[in-house]
């Protein structure tokens, strides 16, 4: 016999979605990166906010499967997923775990906060320290890189190629 | 007397919506041309991830298009089962590819429009566009620059492209009129706060453009008239082929899912 979902409460519902991971950067969450943005609850059921990071990001709809069937592991039916465009995603989302994540896979974090910049033409192009010599002396080989959020440089130094999860 | 949630649909505001996810639809897929066939590996896989951007943003605005209008279609059916005269995107976005150069060109001159439109439609009084606006202005930020950098190395480059680069761009030229000719959608949705000011538009992209063919060493041609107008839905000759390729899959099997 199946049991009926189970009636959870949020602080059930945050542990098993802090366990949902980005599915192209595995090692960080979906709340190390900010893209889950609240839970509440309403009438019994909770509702689960997220906030897509680039339009044209293939992983979100996998993240809403990855988030469907944690729950749904964990017996908790009594949900459904909340797509918020607004305020738009940014990369100062990203909490100092993630950052810290991030360093530890070989990925250069964001090197600024965004705030108020909005370049067009890069007047002095970012330092980017190497993730792995830590050498300041890298340069970009592409503001695109294996995903849309990162962009892909080289150390002059230790001559590694890297990713680095580019500011927006 | 209160709105009515189920109020008719404005049709102003579905064709102003319309014709930007339009635009961004039909960008999307003649960039997603080059997957492959990029002169090297890097440049590939910016141009595969500036078409995913451009179709992420069509699939939100034609969503939201779909919702003005009542959720009579949904964002797949208003991509893949409308007809040629019912595509409302300017002209320039369904031209084919052509060389890199003339694909650089295209893409500054888009670029440009957008990063200047998507930062006005922040603004906009419709809370959903506004949203998508905030997100897609970041997106068009990086675009630009990435094609501007590329232009100004064209241009600013060898004989030979620097030569493609004008060609590309004497080429192109008078289809960026179609950007700022205002009727009466534009202009009903500017006085609801819904759409953008044209003019002030035209005045951001003009100082804009000029600076960087500029600094891309390459001479603005002369303004021309163009009798077309993809946003009446009068397209090339490339619109049809373009569609057929795109459409083909739910042409064959309609509402075919995976
Ligand atoms: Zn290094």
């Amino acid at each position: 016999m199946i049991d009926a979902p189970r009636l959870a409460s949020i602080d059930e519902v945050l542990l098993v979605l802090n366990e949902v991971c980005d599915p192209e950067i595995p090692s960080l969450t979906i709340a190390d990166l900010g893209i889950l943005r609240e839970i509440y609850e309403r009438d019994g059921n909770f509702a689960v906010v997220i906030t897509p990071t680039y339009s044209g990001c293939p992983a979100m709809q996998t993240i809403e499967d990855d988030i469907g069937s944690a729950l749904a592991n964990a017996g908790i039916g009594n949900y459904r997923i909340e797509t918020r465009l607004a305020p738009a995603w940014t990369t100062d989302w990203l909490s100092e775990s993630g950052r810290n994540k991030l360093l530890e896979v070989g990925i250069a974090p964001p090197a600024e906060a965004t705030s108020d910049k909005r370049k067009i033409r890069s007047a002095r192009p970012l330092i980017i320290p190497c993730p792995q010599c830590k050498s300041s002396n890298t340069e970009r080989i592409s503001e695109f890189g294996s995903t849309a959020c990162k962009a892909l440089y080289r150390c002059v130094d230790c001559r590694e190629p890297f990713d680095y999860f580019k500011c927006i | 007397m209160k709105n009515s949630v189920t109020c008719a649909p404005q049709s102003w505001h579905f064709e102003y919506v319309l014709r930007l996810g339009d635009n961004a639809l039909i960008l999307g897929q003649r960039i997603s041309e080059w997957c492959g066939h990029s002169p090297f590996v890097e440049e590939d896989v910016a141009m595969a991830n500036t078409a995913l951007d451009h179709i992420g943003r069509a699939r939100m605005l034609l969503t939201h298009a779909g919702n003005l209008q009542g959720n009579k279609q949904t964002e797949d059916d208003l991509a893949y089962s409308r007809n040629e005269r019912e595509f409302k995107n300017f002209l320039l976005c369904e031209l084919p590819i052509g060389d890199f150069a003339y694909t650089i060109v295209r893409q500054v001159l888009l670029d440009t429009y957008h990063f200047h439109l998507y930062a006005a439609l922040q603004k906009s009084s419709d809370d959903t566009l506004a949203a998508i606006a905030a997100k897609v202005v970041k997106e068009s930020t990086y675009h630009l620059r990435h094609s501007s950098e590329w232009l100004i190395r064209l241009g600013d480059g060898t004989e030979e492209s620097q030569r493609r680069a004008q060609l590309a761009l004497d080429n192109q030229w008078r289809f960026t009129s179609e950007f700022f000719l205002a009727d009466e959608v534009d202009d009903v949705a500017h006085q609801a706060g819904v759409g953008v000011d044209v003019s002030l538009l035209e005045k951001l992209w003009r100082d804009n453009v000029n600076d960087i063919l500029s600094a891309a060493c390459l001479l603005r041609p002369e303004d021309a008239p163009l009798r077309a107008s993809g946003r009446m839905g009068l397209h090339t000759e490339h619109m049809g082929f373009l569609l057929a390729e795109m459409q083909s899959v739910q042409r064959a099997y309609p509402g075919l899912d995976w």
